[in-house]
Formats: structure tokens, C-alpha cells, sequence
């Protein structure tokens, strides 16, 4: 009995050691608690934050670019994009598969599709197709119980109305590459699809176009899910750019060139601002924007007509005939020459003993300066340029803006060539020799200048010696121009020629003269050689140029101005092979010169 | 307060209405509020639905509680009287699941009764308290001090915990055999036994290790080191950290738990409904949680410690333990002190059998309580 007392008394007494133990344990816990919900709420609060907070970009829509009356260059079109959603489909290529039985997909799409699946994560979409029609997409509605994952979104797409017409102004957007994405000095780069300027004033004005990306907080659950919206910071839209081309010459222009392969830029002799800037033939950036694939893009480069090449800023010429305004200039200001100086052609001359020809076999008799421009004689410059110099050449070619970049803004501008001594000896190690002058004052040998320059040179001549530049900004007001220091005379003498080489008998521009209203155009021609023509050819009678094969024949150039009276716009136009610059060059400026002024008569107000 | 000599002569049963009175109202209480918290969480895990699951434990705890008013009614000297039998029953029962139960969550723990799923291996906890307090109310204290003593008991803890453990249930287990030691240690089996099995536990573990699944093992890791697989294993403890941490003093409000209701907090109606709890109430409401529970453990010491019968004492600290264990482990885990184990928060886990389990428990308590002034002998 004793014992069970005992018994009971040690139960008594391990329960109390045991409850005292659980509650202390049950302590223990509120301890607990209090470490984490106070000690350490707030870290654990940043990464419950961290959890549910997804933080989204939003793609701003980049500025439209505007010809200056407001008509669109580029702009921003809905456009219907296929998604794939990996998160939502059991199977990727399950998926994929299923979807190319509806719509092919190339493999060089289906390879960045893949790529983009890798690089984020399953809950993002990632662009299959787009620029669906409306039938795609409801193809894809329909057969949407065989594409699990596959969502169709509505989106913004870069649309240049324009085409081809407008795409060595505008250039083209397309996906950003690994080595713009490594500049990380915008988070929109790394958004998947997301497109920037890679050519033309949508790289040159990237940074203006693009706008800022806006932030979209949002909550989203453990699978990725978005619940709802927390906050929007809306981004910045890219600003509206207006240009100072005018969509209708530039179209013009474009069409007026048809088959040829060239160059033409349309300028304000006072602004600057340039009208039409075309170089044929194009490439279509609508196509690119969407994304083309390597083998047309080699077919692209592999054309010998070189589409993606910029031929006004880019493609160097000999400037030929339409040289010899320089060259007279040059003259008339060193007083090597004056107005009353003629020279006496005789269809060719002699240094030492080479023969140098003009292109009239027959020679033109006395000329002078004036009479020289309008029948473009080649003895008259020869002589010319020997009695000035090269130096002095090319002293006034640098002034009226040959030989050096003129930057409007477009990547690959070439400088162009003007020789003089120094050059030669410094890139040849030899003396400058006198019959290198004399090609020099025709515009031929080393001499090398792009449409843009020929354009700018004309509209320097044109608005009678100030140094314009050419832009495409839309002037708002009249820009100051600086008078170059020339002599208006002899400013007024060169024109003259201009004019006479369009509008008087004898004149290689004669055929595209026009009178508008009284407004007539002057202008001169240009034609150069590509290869020397050889005495056997010329012997076997092979001299038409429509019997060469289109890469051997000659290069045709105009350059112009009118209204002759009171110059508004100059022209400069280039045709690759287009074998004469009176035949094929100058109908090309002549209409685009009467278009413009047309179009100015149109707008004028009635009063 | 009662005094000795009055009960001794008392008669040796009561009749139902003065049972009743001797309800612990402020005990019932407690338990209410529990349910009740445990309903609104469920309300809470469902966005703010009843379905699936507020509705559910509303019924279930119905149940529970007829269940346990009816246990509570019932004279203590019959659940010493069908201990064994009780136990034995069980048991066979665990030997039937064993051999074909219902194959749920990769484990053999059911049952189908058809309106209901019986896990055994939940009525063996009562049925192992009621056992083992049976055979040390019938013992001597020499007896329990001997070796020869303890062979019985022993075999009556190892061989439904083996059974637990083989379907593989290592929380139930573990709460068998942790029940058992409190009772071992309670009824006075000499400490250094204790020493000599947690010694024997450290050399075998190694063993033991092995013979773990792997699903165990990877808990245990996780546990050690949750960020060996932060989306994997450790997530669960992770996510469960942050919701909890994130809950501050005041918690985000009621349905308005971020890391619960966007997914990121698992199991949320089950076994980390205290993690929601938590994150929705704060720290106010994790406490308030914990010492509704200490009180109810507090009651259940008090009750056993005034009871006269040795019986009535043995069961209600095994009882009161096995409901600590409950409430120890499941908190603990959630809290990242313990690995995870499957173990619920008794009344506010989702969950039925253990709804009707604890409640079980309390009502045998509770008879406990009622009874206390009834002597029981040696039969």
C-alpha cells in the first residue's frame, strides 16, 4: 500500500516536469513567432513583395515620321501576332508542329522561336507569327483545341506606306541584335520582339522615335499568373517627326526613274530642305521590318543593281560635265579667265604630243565661257583648267561642297574625291601632272562626287553663292545663310550658260526644257565613261552605247535649277548606265523641277 | 476543491445529469474557439468560399463534438475495462491496411468506410494511451522499475508504431512512440533507460538513415538546409517563412494574405494553415492561436492531476500529450524548426479523422474530469 502510494506520487510528479516541458516548448514557439513576424518582418515582407510583384515594361508607340504637308512615312499598324505561351502546352513542339500544319513556318523562324523560349521564362509569350489577316487568325481560332499554348495578340507594327519609294530617307526597324542589347542603356531593348532603327532616319533619330517605356506593376500568383493591376506608369510615346520631303515629288521621282538604276535629290536652293531624295532601285522595308530571311536578304546584297545601297549619299561619280560651272568659277574668280576670254575648238588638242578630244569631233569653233556651258566643249575646259591650276580646281569644288560629307543624318555617306597636288603626292608619291588637270576640268579621272554633293553644289550656284546645306528637317523659319565670298557676276555668267545649255538651240538639255507660267529651268548635262571604249571596237563600229552589255555603258548626270529667274529648287539626278545625261538624265530633273513647280502653283492660295 | 474523505464514500457512479454538470464549460470553450478559427481559415483558404472545405470541417467538427459529449458521458472504469479490447481491435485494423487499404497520397493509411475514410493509425493513438495506462494502472512501481516490467508495454508501443511506420507514416509514428515516452517517463521508468534508448537511437541512426525513403531523407536535408532546393523540397519551407514573416505584428488582414492566396504558400488548408493564420492575423493572431492551445493543455494537466484513479491520471497525460505533439510538431514545422513532417493543427487543419480523433481525446478527458472522484480498482 505504501508502495502505491509512491506510485501515484511520482505520477503526480513526472506530470508536472511534463507539463512544465510542453509549455516552456509552447514558449519557445512565441519566441519564434516574435524572431520572425517582428525581428524579421521586413525582410520577409520585401520577399513576399519580391513574390507577387511582377514589374512589366510597356512598349510606348514610337513616333510617326511625317513628309512635311503632313502625309505619313512611317507609322504604326496593328498588327495580329501568334504567341506561344510554354507554360500553357504540355508539349512545345507538340505545339509548334500542330501549327505548322495550319501556317508553314520557315526554319529559320521556327530556330528563333526556340531561342526565344530558351532565354525566358515559360510564362511569357513568345512571338510565333505575325502580321496575321484576318483569315489566319481565325484559322487559328478554329483550331485552337489542337494548339494548346498558342495565344493571338494584337500589337503595334512598324507600316511604311510608302514602300520602297521612301526607304533610303526612312530606312527600316528591325529586331534589336546581341550587340545593341549589350549597351543595357535601356531596359526596352531586352523586350522580346521589340524593334529599333537600323537604317536611315529611324536609326539616325532612334533615340527621339523610341520614347520611353513605361512600367506596369502587377500582381501575378505562384504560376506566374497576373491577378491585377497595382500601378501603371505609362511611358513616354516616341516623338512625331516631320520631315521636309514632300511624299508627292518624292514618289515622282521614284517613278520617273523606272527600269534605271540611280540616284536624284530634289533641294529648297535657300532652305536646304530636301523635297525628294530617291535611289533606284529599293528594297521594300515593310519586308524587312517583318523580318527577312538570310537568302533573300544575300539575294538583296548579290544584286548588281545594289538595292541597298543609298546612291546619293553613298555611290561616288565622276561628276563629268557637270563639273565645268566649278571650273569656270575657279577661273573667272583667279582672273585666269574673263568673260570675253574665248577659245578656239578644233574637235582636239595636244599636250606634248597626247591628243585630247572633245566629245564634238568636229569642234565647236570660238567660244566663251557662257557659250562653253551651254555646248558643255570639252577643248574650252581643257584650256580653262590649264590656265587655273588643279589647286585652285579644287579649292572652289570644296567651297560649293564637293570632296567632304555633308551629314544629313544617313549612315555610309561617302566623301567623294577632289584631287589636287598634295593629294596625288601624298597618295602616290609622284608629281601632279598638267594632263591630269586638263581631265580634271571636264569633271573626269580622279574626280569623284555623290548625287547629294551635285545637289548641294547646284543649289549653291542657284541661290547665287550662299552656303546652303541640305536637311531633312522641315525648316520652321528661314535659316541665315552665309554668302560665300564669289562674285555675283560671275555667278550670273555661269547661270547664264546653265540656262542656255536648257533653253537655246545647240543645248545638250534642249529636249527637256519646259515653260511653265513663264518659269523655265537651266540645268547642264553630264555623261561619263565607264571604260575607255577601245580603237578596235570603235574601228568594227560597236559605239552605241544601246549595243553594250548595261554594266559597260556610260553614266548619264544632270543637274539643274529653276525657276531660272528666281531659283526655288535645284536638282541633281544620277542614272547608272544610263548612257546619256541629255537623253535619259535631264528628262528625269526636267520633270521633277516642273513637278515641283506645279505643285507650288496648286498650293498657292486663290485669291 | 474537493475533500478526500467525502468521495471515498461515495457511490461508484454518476448519474447523467450530474455528468453533465461536471462538464469543463471554460474547456469546451477553448475547443470552440479553436473550430471556430479553424472554419473561418478554411473559409479564408478558399477565397473566401464555404466550398470546399469551411463547410466540410463545420460538419465534421459537428460530428466530433457527439462524439465527444458521448465519450464524456461514459464512466471511466469501461474505457479501462475495453482498453485491451480497443487496442487489439485497432490494431487488427492496422494489419488490415497494411495489407490492402485504400492507396492514398502514396501511403496506406485509409480505410473506406464508404461515408467516411478511417485511418487507423489515428484511433491507435488513443487506443495506445488507453492500453498502456490499463497495464500501468495494474503494476507495481517495482514492477515498472524492472526490466521484465517494461517488455509488455514496450511491445504494445513498437508494434503499431513498425505498422505506421511501414506505410509510410513517419509523423504518426514518431508521435506514437514520443506519446509513449512521455507516459514511460510520467509512470516513472528509471531516467537513465532513457539515456541508454536515446544512445542506442544516435548509434542506430545511421541505419535508420538508410531505411528511410527517399522522399524522408530529402525532408530532413531540406530541412537542415532549405536552400538546397529552393523550388523544390525547400520551397515549401521557404514560402512558408516568408508569408509567416511578412504577417508582421498585425497580418495583412482577413483573406488578404498575398503569399496563401497567390499560390506561393502550399498546403494552405492543411497542414500550413497556421502559416496562413499568420500571415492574415500577425503575430496577435499566431499567439493567440498558441495559448488558446496552452490553455487547453493547461486544462487538461489540471484535470488529470486531481483525479484520483491512477487509470484516469496515466490517460489524460498521455492524452494531453498526444495532443501537444499535434500541436508542437505542426507549428514547429511550419516555422522551419523541425522538418517537414505531415502532422496537422488539430480543429484547424482541414482534415476529418483527426478533427474526430482529438475530439475523441477531449471526451475521454473531459470523463476523466467528471470522474474523478471515482476510485478504480486493480481489475
Amino acid at each position: 500500500m505504501n508502495r502505491d502510494n509512491d506510485k501515484g506520487k511520482v505520477l503526480i510528479g513526472r506530470s508536472l516536469i511534463l507539463a512544465a516541458g510542453q509549455m516552456l516548448l509552447l514558449i519557445v514557439i512565441i519566441v519564434r513567432l516574435y524572431y520572425l513576424q517582428v525581428y524579421q518582418a521586413d525582410k520577409y515582407k520585401t520577399l513576399s513583395d519580391e513574390n507577387r510583384i511582377s514589374t512589366r515594361l510597356l512598349v510606348p508607340p514610337r513616333g510617326v515620321i511625317y513628309d512635311r504637308h503632313g502625309e505619313m512615312l512611317a507609322t504604326n499598324r496593328q498588327n495580329f501576332q501568334a504567341m506561344i505561351v510554354a507554360e500553357q502546352t504540355t508539349n512545345v513542339q507538340e505545339t509548334l508542329d500542330a501549327f505548322k500544319k495550319i501556317m508553314p513556318l520557315s526554319e529559320a523562324e521556327e530556330e528563333r522561336i526556340k531561342k526565344d523560349l530558351k532565354k525566358n521564362r515559360s510564362f511569357v509569350p513568345i512571338k510565333i507569327k505575325d502580321n496575321l489577316n484576318w483569315q489566319e487568325v481565325s484559322k487559328i481560332q478554329l483550331n485552337a483545341p489542337d494548339l494548346p499554348g498558342i495565344i493571338i495578340d494584337e500589337g503595334l507594327s512598324r507600316y511604311y506606306p510608302l514602300g520602297e519609294k521612301t526607304a533610303h530617307i526612312i530606312g527600316y526597324v528591325s529586331s534589336v541584335s546581341e550587340q545593341d542589347a549589350r549597351a543595357k542603356d535601356d531596359p526596352l531593348l531586352e523586350v522580346p520582339g521589340f524593334k529599333i532603327g537600323k537604317a536611315g532616319i529611324e536609326k539616325f533619330h532612334e533615340k527621339k522615335l523610341r520614347g520611353k517605356g513605361g512600367n506596369l506593376k502587377l500582381e501575378v500568383n505562384a504560376y506566374g499568373r497576373v491577378m491585377k493591376e497595382i500601378e501603371r506608369v505609362d511611358g513616354i510615346p516616341g516623338e512625331r517627326l516631320d520631315l521636309s520631303i514632300d511624299a508627292r515629288l518624292q514618289e515622282k521621282a521614284y517613278d520617273l526613274f523606272g527600269e534605271e538604276t540611280g540616284a536624284a535629290v530634289l533641294l529648297d536652293v535657300y532652305s536646304g530642305e530636301i523635297l525628294a531624295f530617291v535611289s533606284t532601285p529599293a528594297y521594300d522595308p515593310n519586308q524587312i521590318a517583318q523580318g527577312v530571311s538570310s537568302k533573300e536578304w544575300a539575294e538583296l546584297n548579290r544584286n548588281e543593281h545594289k538595292p541597298l545601297m543609298n546612291k546619293v549619299l553613298a555611290g561616288q561619280y565622276s561628276p563629268g560635265s557637270t563639273f565645268k560651272m566649278v571650273v569656270a568659277l575657279a577661273a573667272l574668280e583667279s582672273g585666269a579667265i574673263n568673260p570675253q576670254t574665248r577659245s578656239f575648238c578644233a574637235g582636239k588638242m595636244f599636250l606634248g604630243d597626247h591628243a585630247f578630244h572633245c566629245w564634238k569631233k568636229e569642234g565647236h569653233g570660238y567660244l566663251d565661257v557662257v557659250q562653253a556651258l551651254q555646248h558643255s566643249c570639252d577643248i574650252f575646259f581643257y584650256e580653262t583648267a590649264q590656265k587655273v591650276g588643279i589647286n585652285k580646281i579644287a579649292e572652289m569644288s570644296r567651297r560649293f561642297g564637293l570632296g567632304q560629307k555633308i551629314n544629313i543624318g544617313l549612315e555610309n555617306e561617302k566623301e567623294g574625291l577632289i584631287p589636287d597636288s598634295d593629294w596625288k603626292r601624298r597618295r602616290f608619291g609622284e608629281p601632279w601632272q598638267l594632263g591630269e588637270t586638263l581631265i580634271s576640268g571636264i569633271g573626269q579621272g580622279y574626280i569623284l562626287t555623290t548625287p547629294l554633293q551635285l545637289a548641294t553644289m547646284t543649289a549653291r550656284i542657284a541661290n547665287g553663292g550662299y552656303n546652303v546645306r541640305p536637311t531633312f528637317e522641315k525648316a520652321g523659319e528661314k535659316s541665315k545663310l552665309e554668302k560665300m565670298n564669289i562674285s555675283s557676276t560671275n555667278i550670273a555668267l555661269v547661270k547664264q550658260g546653265m540656262f542656255d545649255v536648257v533653253n537655246l538651240p545647240g543645248g545638250t538639255a534642249l529636249r527637256s526644257r519646259f515653260d511653265f507660267n513663264g518659269l523655265k529651268m537651266a540645268g547642264k548635262t553630264g555623261t561619263t565613261q565607264v571604260r575607255r571604249i577601245s580603237m578596235k571596237e570603235r574601228q568594227s563600229g560597236i559605239v552605241r552605247q544601246e549595243d553594250l552589255p548595261w554594266k559597260y555603258r556610260n553614266h548619264a548626270l544632270f543637274v539643274g535649277y529653276a525657276p531660272h529667274d528666281n531659283p526655288r529648287y535645284a536638282v541633281a539626278v544620277l542614272v547608272e548606265h544610263g548612257r546619256s545625261g541629255s537623253a535619259v538624265a535631264a528628262p528625269i530633273g526636267g520633270k521633277l523641277l516642273l513637278e515641283a513647280l506645279k505643285l507650288d502653283a496648286s498650293s498657292k492660295p486663290v485669291e | 476543491m474537493y475533500k478526500f474523505y467525502e468521495t471515498s464514500f461515495k457511490s461508484q457512479s454518476l448519474t447523467l445529469k450530474e455528468k453533465f454538470q461536471g462538464l469543463s464549460f471554460a474547456y469546451l470553450m477553448f475547443i470552440f474557439i479553436l473550430a471556430a478559427i479553424g472554419v473561418v481559415m478554411l473559409y479564408s483558404a478558399a477565397n473566401g468560399h464555404w466550398q470546399p472545405w469551411a463547410l466540410n470541417q463545420l460538419l465534421r467538427f459537428l460530428i466530433g463534438l457527439g462524439v465527444m459529449l458521448v465519450l464524456a458521458m461514459i464512466d471511466v472504469k469501461y474505457f479501462m475495462r475495453y482498453a485491451y479490447f480497443f487496442y487489439f481491435g485497432v490494431l487488427l485494423l492496422l494489419i488490415v491496411v497494411e495489407v490492402g487499404g485504400h492507396v492514398g497520397m502514396g501511403a496506406q493509411r485509409w480505410i473506406n468506410l464508404g461515408f467516411m475514410k478511417l485511418q487507423p493509425s489515428e484511433l491507435m493513438k488513443i487506443a495506445m494511451v488507453l492500453a498502456l495506462a490499463r497495464y500501468f494502472h495494474a503494476t507495481s512501481l517495482q514492477n515498472i522499475e524492472t526490466m521484465r516490467g517494461i517488455i509488455t508495454p514496450l511491445l504494445m508501443v513498437l508494434l503499431p508504431a513498425l505498422l505506421v511506420m511501414t506505410q509510410p507514416d513517419l509523423g504518426t509514428a514518431l508521435m506514437l512512440l514520443f506519446t509513449a515516452g512521455a507516459m514511460f517517463f510520467a509512470v516513472g521508468v528509471q531516467l537513465w533507460k532513457f539515456g541508454v534508448v536515446l544512445l542506442g537511437a544516435i548509434i542506430s541512426m545511421p541505419i535508420a538513415w538508410n531505411l528511410l525513403h527517399d522522399y524522408q531523407q530529402n525532408r530532413v536535408l531540406t530541412f537542415l538546409d532549405p536552400e538546397r532546393d529552393p523550388l523544390g523540397a525547400g520551397y515549401h519551407i521557404i514560402q512558408s517563412k516568408i508569408a509567416l514573416g511578412s504577417g508582421g505584428v498585425f497580418g495583412k488582414g482577413f483573406l488578404k494574405g498575398t503569399q496563401s492566396h497567390l499560390n506561393f504558400l502550399p498546403e494552405k488548408h492543411t497542414d500550413f494553415i497556421f502559416t496562413m493564420l499568420s500571415e492574415e492575423f500577425g503575430m496577435i493572431g499566431a499567439i493567440f492561436v498558441v495559448l488558446i492551445n496552452i490553455l487547453i493543455l493547461a486544462y487538461s494537466y489540471a484535470f488529470a492531476l486531481r483525479t484520483t484513479s491512477y487509470f484516469g491520471k496515466l490517460a489524460a497525460v498521455g492524452l494531453a500529450t498526444n495532443f501537444f505533439l499535434y500541436v508542437m510538431i505542426n507549428i514547429a514545422m511550419v516555422l522551419g524548426l523541425i522538418p517537414v513532417v505531415g502532422v496537422p493543427l488539430p480543429l484547424i487543419s482541414y482534415g476529418g479523422t483527426v478533427i474526430i480523433s482529438v475530439m475523441a481525446g477531449f471526451g475521454i478527458i473531459l470523463s476523466v474530469n467528471i470522474n474523478r472522484n471515482i476510485n478504480i480498482g486493480k481489475d
